[in-house]
């Protein structure tokens, strides 16, 4: 299967050609010929002004009764006693979708010795009902019990939607819910929305966030997406009223082949990153060990964590948990400021999401400066320390 | 001990930069290399069979071309490859590839440890792994970053979460998605390149994996694209100009206005 040409439509003006990321468009005489190279992206599509260029139909499987589903439910995190952000977030986004369906928001709150305010707080953020189920199994995380839960959950109650931080721990067990309810899963999305015919719209950054792709489910439910943190905004209703359910579930359902031996939390704050607000980067351009206490200190004052390029990680001048990048973490924090970094594409492809990027190089060519909404061209070693006394004395320190 | 391991071709963004006015990516000819975290994966294998006599097969679904990846990890010492391909696997979703690697997994008959990269750089999607393990009813560990064995043989795992570290004890058979902490991938060799060369690659289509036509590619996808576009255009960029004092003042100002938590 490929790529469908309207020979009637096709201009043979080669824009999908350039744009093909297989290069399986040629460009012929009278249209554009696809070879088999064509992976189905879909790219290509999206380029044509002409209407020329289609998919094939996804056939998705049989048709289950879709009307069968409602409600939007969201999975909510918690971590040491208190909701994770994430969800907050997709409660707000998730109430803005229930509203549009005129169906409830449920959110589901799995663990053990879970307090009463975990559940009323879910429900300030526009839970209507929170389903409880408290466990000594859930205590821990496993793959297997929280997805075998939210799987028997899912099954009796029949949501249409059901959304999911795209966490470590989100983006490990929601494939499992969704592979053992055969129904599909978009990850990491950025962009949420429903259509008049209640198509979940999931839209996400692939390629390393250089294209972004809108997703359906459209034969399949529920239609199951992980969210990217920080890129919805948490809102408190005022007043909002909601009741709160615990669910009894069946013993087998809390069964975890794996044992957790042992779970060490990360003492390191700065190394925090995926949660940080702030973070400030460093790459070679620091040129030893010592030089990171500057980001250290920096970041101290505005409340941030420290990242890393791999070029510094390589270096030996931090350890790999700070790296960002394609092997390191992704990250999409307010701030990110990326010192003496040169912004190769695998440190910008973990990055680029940040709401505001300041980059800090001596090199005014440096391409970092591409992905920058802020560019500051200096050497590091005079900057920083200013900018550093700059906030102190915006705050009435004395260095 | 036989081990699996999913290895996914993806394009090359080694020489790729974003073109600051379209923000498209500027392609100086699109290269295939093995997705890196997946080297992470055959890495992984082969400590593993350096310390046993484990058998190594990979594995990858994909066109024709994704031979060539294959064939460098037997080059690096993997034992054998397999090669799904068939025109009814294109335009797959994390299901339906998940479904035609579990069917490989299975036609394979005696695995014991199933890796996977931690995610592929084209999609990033991190299912594939995740979704295979269950539809093989095996379990899973993800982000794992150290891999040991217990004394009585099953597998120890170190994983890397957002909030620290967690050491699980898996059974076998089951699977893992790991991250670059498991071990730099080694260099081919002479010796291995000799036989990669002369290795006979067994392609398996749909109906070798007994699988139909209409349950893998774009027909057995649960999930549809239909719309692929450039990301909005950033704000325009500033610079900031004048002696670093100057700078320090504009920057700390431009956060402030932009009202950026802890400034
Ligand atoms: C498969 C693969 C995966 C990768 N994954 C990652 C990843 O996850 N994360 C990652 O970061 N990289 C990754 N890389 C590596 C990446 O391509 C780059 O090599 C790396 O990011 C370079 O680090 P750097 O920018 O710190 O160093 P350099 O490229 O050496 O850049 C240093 C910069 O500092 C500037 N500078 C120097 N001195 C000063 C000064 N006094 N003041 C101001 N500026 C100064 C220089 O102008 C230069 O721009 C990966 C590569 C590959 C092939
Ligand atoms: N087509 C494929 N062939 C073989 N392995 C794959 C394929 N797609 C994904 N994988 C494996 O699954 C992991 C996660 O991929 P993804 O879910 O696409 O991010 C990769 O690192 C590979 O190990």
């Amino acid at each position: 299967m490929k790529a469908i040409v309207d020979k009637k439509k096709c201009t043979v003006c080669g824009v999908c050609s350039d744009a093909c990321p297989m290069g399986a468009i040629t460009v012929g005489e009278t249209h554009v010929d696809i070879s088999d190279d064509c992976t189905l992206c879909g790219i290509c599509v999206d380029t044509c002004e002409f209407g020329a260029l289609s998919l094939p139909q996804v056939g998705t499987g049989p048709e289950e009764d879709l009307g069968l589903y409602s409600g939007v439910w969201v999975w909510a995190e918690w971590r040491d006693g208190s909701v994770h952000r994430v969800s907050h977030e997709l409660l707000s986004a998730g109430r803005m979708l229930a509203d549009k369906r005129s169906a409830p928001l449920c959110a589901v709150l799995l663990g053990s010795g879970l307090k009463e305010n975990l559940s009323r707080e879910l429900i300030t953020f526009g839970a209507d009902v929170v389903y409880v189920v408290d466990r000594p199994e859930l205590a821990r995380f496993t793959d297997e019990a929280y997805a075998n839960v939210l799987v028997e959950l899912i099954r009796t109650r029949k949501p249409e939607i059901l959304l999911a931080g795209a966490t470590s721990t989100g983006r490990s067990f929601i494939p499992r819910v969704a592979a053992s309810l055969r129904t599909g899963l978009t990850a990491d999305c950025t962009e949420l929305d429903i259509s008049e015919d209640g198509h979940l719209l999931q839209t996400r950054p692939a390629f390393g966030g250089n294209v972004m792709a809108t997703i359906i489910c459209p034969n399949r439910r529920p239609q199951m997406a992980t969210v990217r943190p920080r890129v919805m905004k948490p809102l408190v209703i005022a007043g909002h009223e909601g009741r709160i359910e615990n669910v009894s579930v069946p013993d087998e359902c809390l069964k975890s082949r794996v044992e957790v031996l042992e779970v060490i939390p990360e003492q390191d704050q700065t190394a925090r990153l995926t949660e940080a607000e702030v973070i400030i980067s460093g790459g070679r351009g620091l040129r030893k060990a010592e030089n990171f206490a500057l980001l250290q200190e920096l970041a101290g004052l505005v409340g941030g964590a420290v990242g890393a390029s791999r070029g510094a990680v390589e270096e030996g001048w931090i350890c790999p948990s700070h790296q960002v990048g394609q092997t390191g973490r992704t990250v999409a924090p307010s701030l990110y400021m990326a010192v003496g970094i040169a912004g190769a594409i695998q440190h910008v492809v973990g990055m680029q999401g940040s709401k505001f990027i300041v980059a800090v190089n001596k090199d005014p060519q440096a391409p970092i400066f591409d992905v920058a909404g802020c560019g500051v061209v200096a050497d590091l070693f005079e900057f920083l320390p200013a900018f550093i006394r700059k906030i102190r004395q915006e705050r009435g320190e004395t260095s | 001990m036989h081990i699996a391991v999913c290895i996914k071709q993806v394009p090359d963004t080694r020489n790729v930069r974003i073109d600051p006015d379209t923000h498209t990516l500027v392609r100086q000819g699109v290269e295939s290399i093995i997705n890196p975290f997946d080297l992470f994966a055959v890495e992984a294998a082969l400590r593993i069979k350096d310390d046993t006599d484990a058998k190594v097969t990979a594995l990858t679904m994909g066109p024709p071309q994704a031979e060539e990846a294959l064939r460098e990890t037997l080059s690096r010492g993997v034992d054998e490859a397999v090669l799904l391909s068939d025109r009814a696997f294109a335009g797959s979703d994390t299901w339906a590839t998940s479904t035609t690697l579990a069917a490989a997994v299975r036609k394979l008959a005696d695995v014991d440890l199933v890796i996977c990269g931690k995610q592929a750089v084209d999609g990033d999607t991190a299912q594939v792994g995740p979704e295979m393990a269950t539809l093989l009813d095996i379990p899973y560990a993800t982000l794992v970053r150290s891999i040991e064995w217990t004394s009585g043989g099953d597998l120890k795992v170190t994983r890397q979460t957002d909030e620290g570290i967690e050491i699980w004890k898996l059974p076998l058979p089951s699977l893992i998605t790991v991250l670059k902490e498991v071990g730099e991938p080694r260099m081919p060799s002479l010796r291995h390149k000799m036989r990669a060369k002369k290795a006979q690659i067994p392609v398996w289509g749909a109906a070798d994996l007994g699988l139909s036509p209409d349950s893998v590619g774009l027909c057995g996808s649960y999930t549809q694209v239909v719309r692929v576009f450039s990301p909005p255009r950033r704000s325009d960029r500033v610079f900031i100009e004048g002696s670093v004092e100057e700078q320090a003042e504009a920057l700390y100002r431009y956060l402030k206005e932009a009202k950026v938590p802890g400034i």
